[in-house]
């Protein structure tokens, strides 16, 4: 919402500088988003009187003049205007003046070897208007020497104040003008309701058949209007709003909705046919709006239409069919009440914002429509002549008023500051609130304020903000207890162990496209208004979206990748904390001490998992693996962890090749996924670890070699030796794995702890045995 | 006498460590001079002994220092004719370490955990995938309302015919009912997250990072929230020079409003946070619109208080200097590794929550 001082204090009287009406504005929620002063661009131009004007020696379409700018020197002035002549006044710019409409900044130059200092310029030189077939004309009477714009009245600053969607009631000058002289910074000038009687009925009838969409049409018909240019004073407060000056009809209906909030509209009566009908469009009907396009209407959509056609899109746009002309002679006004939620959605289908619709759909002043009319009739009666007929009154607005029961204590106990009741009630009552001991009747145009929460914002924003005393808030004594639950926390830790290892966290979109869901079997939930097909489906996993950034990394010349992301997938109704990492590209360079490039294999992968898990507090010595992650991993080099088949808690490996090619992955990518939402709780939950004594005695260390068969699982054998005595075996680590010809050698390291006493040679022989007995049930033979 | 003083003669012009030893043997060995002088004190006379056996002693204790010496000497040489040989090039690159990095968002988020975990707020979260129940009409914004319209909002395609679309949760507000009916108040709690709203351009990005906190209580009042964002504000950018105004404003879901602006001053052409050189905008409150509470559950003239909202990509923008959002959720490494932060840096109440 734009507009000028100058028509601010039409409506109120104040003494306020620009910067300090800015700055109240912006501290009841009017937020100024910028004052700007036309005139301090336009400063340096000054009237001028041309003195005299000779043809130019070297060119028949120049002229040579003398211009007097009020510094007491005769300025040369080469001049290609038809109009310029010795007498007359104008507009001179002179060296160092930019010239906004032509983009140059003057200075002194020869134009066909004649000196020239300076310029006479045009409307559109200085965007004023789009005149430019010749030299701006004064009035004899203007001063020789005064700086034009205050001559013209353009030194107004322009304030453009952002309205929020709930205050209609200021997206008109005047509502502006009320709240702001709610602070005491001005007062409003009382409104002047004309009243102008109707010499003749209204010869249009007017008829409601939609009364949801249309409750209330008031018109009224001028004759004998001539629809000229609408006055100065006006086309300078449209111009300063943003709006272009058209003709003075359609001017007129603009300003009032600039003024007062209230579009209106105006029909030429010459282009109806019989009268005018609020109702329904009908399936198949389509309208020429004013902005040259054809609207195709449906049937939840208001419209006024005459016999023939439909006339307005009601609410938001008028017809080309019978907009005002030139010509137009006779009009029909109207004055309408839209309702806000048709008005809302009819604008929705069709893709169209018009200052009148962001008015109907927040709602307008129902108890305005009268007022409306007769300062609209006004405005025509004195600009374009004509005779009023009487009104027709079709309908009628909803304009119950909402009472509310006001305790004022509630300024203090919801808005933290105390103002004194009086005062309340003085900002209330200047806001057009009408207070009957604690009973507070809202004003018609504020529909936005329907309880006491609503009446404390209205007196506390009147009051300021800033004049609300900071309130610390209660603290519970003592240290501040932990609040993260324990998701939130394995979360952290994951993260935080996840760089610590080497990984960059990632954050990818959460939709990806149907392709690349697809490829995980595809998503449970897909966009129904994409922004793209890149972004359409609600990620089933996240590796897609770090195979993105690999790929997009390693096309920009990384030599490695080493992403991770915490996330969700959404599966059902569920969404799935889960963390995915990414390893591609070189596990380790080339290295003067290492050798040649490593790439990453299946077991970084497990490595990473493995730490991670570790990080979130997982039982990790329990974990199981199970080899072949599932459908979209390569069924030999992948597996999943679990603590048993039903709580799988992670799966890692390299992902299907026919996926690889799918989602174009850098080839060698290992993955995996964690799936944090299975990984259960610890079950101790106080401080204290369990009772713990370092053994005394030195452990044994004792080697084993075994040739199994190809398919066993090392684990299984592992966890086998383990088993052979629970108390005494602390470790096994495998230290040797090659294939022979009978099986697969695997050469295991195993650490036994004595307890009380040191293991005798027949004690150590015994373990040794059992150790033995375990691997051969798997199958294994103690290599000779 | 004589043996024994070419003894510590040829015990100081011992060249190798294997000389000595054989001059110590020769001397004080079994069958060493030494020895032999030593031993001989047993068979002498009472009288004789008393004058040789010092001397004799003397003697031995000479050598045996003289042999001590020469060993260390002799040793020390050796040791710079090792070391002469043991150089490394330690100019030449070690065994890479891996360092990587966590996301700004997240630290932002850890950040903000650690102030309000102060101020005594926990954390809540909610799904992304929401009903409009939850995201609009129970935060006050029933059907047609235009705020509805404004927040181009994502709408997740139908699973059966008839039911109602789900959307893509289009702030963070949601949780606040959510938080509510779980918990019930007194409430106190922040929820960081996604959200998602169809709009793309260098300071838009379809999705985001938000953080709502939320305070339901007894006596609540616009005062503390002010106090609360203002305590949040500098504590989050660590600077004195903080300035906030509070501007009335509209939220559907609070009432009354208030838009919160943070003064700027430029630092090496850049706008940073602190002085007053001018305003901007970072977050939107209020008090808890009486019919959210009672949508939560609560009786409102029992229960009031605050909400907020925030953007968490624009707050880590703000403190940490980058500009370009788009680059958040591109996963380029050399952004990561640039803007990111270590391992360690987590943020505490005692170490500081900046990096």
């Amino acid at each position: 919402m734009k507009f000028s001082l100058e028509w601010l204090k039409q409506h109120l009287e104040t003494e306020a500088s620009a910067e300090e009406i800015a700055e109240k504005l912006t501290a009841i929620g009017l937020e100024v988003e910028s004052v700007s002063n036309p005139a301090e661009a336009l400063a340096p131009f000054r009237v001028a009187k041309v003195v005299s004007a000779n043809k130019h020696p070297q060119a028949d379409k120049l002229q040579v003049l003398t211009v007097d700018a009020g510094t007491g020197e005769a300025i040369q002035v080469v001049c290609g205007a038809p109009n310029a002549r010795a007498g007359m006044l104008g507009v001179f710019g002179p060296p160092g003046a930019y010239v906004p409409g032509s983009d140059l900044t003057l200075k002194v130059a020869a134009i066909r070897g004649i000196e020239s200092r300076g310029m006479m310029c045009s409307s559109r030189e200085l965007e004023l208007g789009e005149d430019h077939s010749g030299i701006i004309e004064l009035p004899a009477d203007a001063p020789v020497g005064e700086a034009y714009t205050r001559y013209a009245g353009l030194d107004d600053p322009v304030f453009d104040v952002n309205i929020t969607p709930n205050r209609q009631d200021c997206m008109g000058v005047r509502g502006i003008a009320r709240d702001l002289a709610a602070t005491g910074i001005g007062s409003l000038k009382p409104f002047d309701l004309p009243e102008i009687e109707g010499t003749f009925p209204c010869p249009v009838p007017i008829r409601i058949e939609d009364p949801q969409g249309c409750p209330a049409f008031f018109g009224r018909a001028i004759k004998g209007v001539k629809n000229r240019a609408s006055p100065a004073w006006m086309q300078r407060r449209l111009k300063s709003a943003g709006q272009r000056p058209i003709s003075a009809l359609v001017d007129i209906t603009n300003y009032l909705m600039l003024d007062e909030g209230r579009p209106a509209h105006a029909y030429d009566i010459a282009k109806l046919t019989g009268g005018l009908t609020a109702r329904r469009a009908r399936k198949g009907e389509t309208v020429l709006a004013l902005n040259g396009k054809e609207y195709a209407l449906e049937p939840s959509m208001t419209v006024i239409a005459d016999e023939l056609q439909v006339h307005d899109i009601g609410g938001i746009m008028g017809g080309e069919e019978s907009g005002v002309s030139e010509t137009t002679s006779d009009v029909l006004l109207e004055i309408a009440y839209f309702t806000p939620e048709h008005i809302a959605r009819t604008g929705q289908t069709l893709g169209l914002a018009t200052d009148a619709r962001s008015r109907f759909e927040r709602g307008v002043d129902p108890g305005f429509l009268e007022a409306g009319l007769a300062l609209l009739t006004r405005l025509i009666l004195d600009i374009c002549g004509g005779e009023a007929s009487q009104i027709e009154r079709i309908g009628r607005p909803p304009v119950e008023q909402r009472t509310i029961t006001f305790d004022f204590e509630r300024t203090k106990t919801l808005g933290g500051i105390d103002i004194p009741e009086a005062r309340q009630r003085e900002i209330l009552a200047s806001l057009g609130f009408t207070l009957n001991g604690d009973r507070v009747s809202v004003p018609t145009w504020r529909r936005d304020v329907d309880g006491p929460a609503d009446l404390v914002e209205e007196v506390v924003r009147i009051a300021g903000y800033d004049n609300v005393p900071s309130t610390p808030l209660y603290r519970t004594p003592g240290v501040a207890a932990p609040t993260a639950t324990r998701s939130q926390l394995m979360e952290r830790k994951v993260r935080r162990a996840a760089a610590a290892r080497g990984l960059d966290e990632a954050i990818t979109w959460s939709f990806i496209s149907q392709t690349e869901a697809e490829a995980f079997g595809g998503g449970d939930w897909a966009l129904a208004n994409p922004i793209s097909e890149e972004m359409k489906v609600m990620r089933p996993s996240l590796l897609p979206g770090l195979i993105g950034a690999a790929r997009r990394n390693l096309d920009r010349g990384a030599s490695y990748v080493r992403l991770f992301e915490i996330g969700r997938r959404y599966l059902g109704d569920l969404e799935h904390p889960t963390l995915g990492l990414l390893l591609a590209g070189e596990r380790r360079a080339r290295d003067w001490q290492l050798g040649k490039t490593q790439r990453f294999d299946a077991y970084d992968a497990k490595a990473e998992v493995l730490a991670l898990l570790d990080a979130t507090g997982a039982p990790v010595a329990n974990l199981q693996v199970y080899p072949d992650a599932g459908p979209f991993w390569h069924p030999g080099r992948s597996a999943k962890f679990g603590l048993g088949p039903k709580t799988i808690v992670a799966a890692f490996g390299e992902l299907h090749p026919m996926l690889t090619k799918i989602l174009d992955a850098p080839p060698g990518s290992m993955v995996a996924e964690i799936y944090l939402d299975a990984i259960p709780g610890s079950r101790a939950n106080a401080h204290a670890r369990p009772a713990y004594r370092p053994p005394s005695l030195q452990p044994v260390t004792r080697d084993f070699a075994f040739v199994v068969p190809r398919d066993l699982p090392a684990g299984n054998l592992v966890r086998a030796i383990q088993g052979a005595d629970r108390t005494v075996i602390t470790s096994v680590r495998l230290f040797d794995r090659f294939e022979t010809s009978d099986g697969l050698s695997l050469a295991f390291e195993v650490m036994l702890q004595p307890t009380n006493k040191s293991f005798t040679d027949e004690e150590i022989g015994l373990i040794a045995q059992r150790v033995v007995l375990a691997a051969e049930k798997l199958g294994a033979r103690l290599r000779s | 006498m004589n043996d024994a003083e070419t003894m510590l003669d040829r015990i100081a012009a011992a060249e190798t460590l294997g000389d000595l030893e054989d001059l110590r043997i020769a001397a004080l060995g079994k069958a060493g001079s030494i020895t032999a002088l030593l031993k001989s004190l047993g068979s002498m006379e009472a009288g004789v002994r008393a004058t040789e056996a010092p001397k004799i002693h003397k003697l031995r204790e000479a050598v045996t220092a003289a042999i001590a010496g020469r060993k260390a000497l002799l040793e020390r040489a050796e040791l710079e004719r090792k070391l002469e040989t043991e150089k490394l090039d330690l100019s030449l690159p070690a065994p890479e370490s891996l360092s990587g990095t966590v996301h700004p968002v997240s630290q932002v988020m850890d950040e903000l955990a650690e102030i309000f975990a102060d101020l005594g707020f926990s954390i809540a979260e909610g799904p992304e995938i929401e009903t409009q129940w939850y995201n609009f009409t129970a935060l006050n914004m029933p059907e047609n309302h235009p705020a509805r319209a404004m927040q181009d909002t994502f709408y997740l395609q139908e699973r059966m015919p008839g039911e109602e679309p789900r959307v893509l949760r289009t702030h963070t507000s949601p949780v606040q009912i959510r938080a509510g009916e779980s918990r019930g108040a007194p409430l106190y709690v922040i929820a960081p997250g996604r959200v998602y709203r169809s709009d793309s351009d260098a300071t838009h990005t379809p999705m985001f990072h938000q953080v709502e906190g939320l305070v339901i209580d007894k006596g609540i009042t616009l005062g503390h929230l002010k106090w609360t964002l203002e305590a949040f504000v500098k504590a989050f950018f660590q600077r004195d020079d903080i300035v906030m105004r509070f501007r009335p404003s509209y939220f559907p879901f609070t009432e009354p409003s208030a838009e919160v602006d943070v003064g700027w001053s430029l630092e090496k052409g850049r706008r940073v946070v602190g002085g007053r050189e001018g305003w901007m905008e970072i977050l939107g409150s209020g008090m808890v619109h009486p019919r959210v509470i009672a949508n939560i559950g609560l009786d409102p003239n029992e229960w009031q208080g605050f909400a907020f909202g925030c953007g968490i990509d624009r707050l880590a923008m703000l403190k940490y200097g980058m500009d370009d959002l788009r680059a958040f959720f591109d996963g380029d490494i050399r952004w990561l590794k640039h803007y990111g932060f270590r391992a360690l840096d987590v943020p505490t109440i005692s170490g500081g929550v900046g990096a």
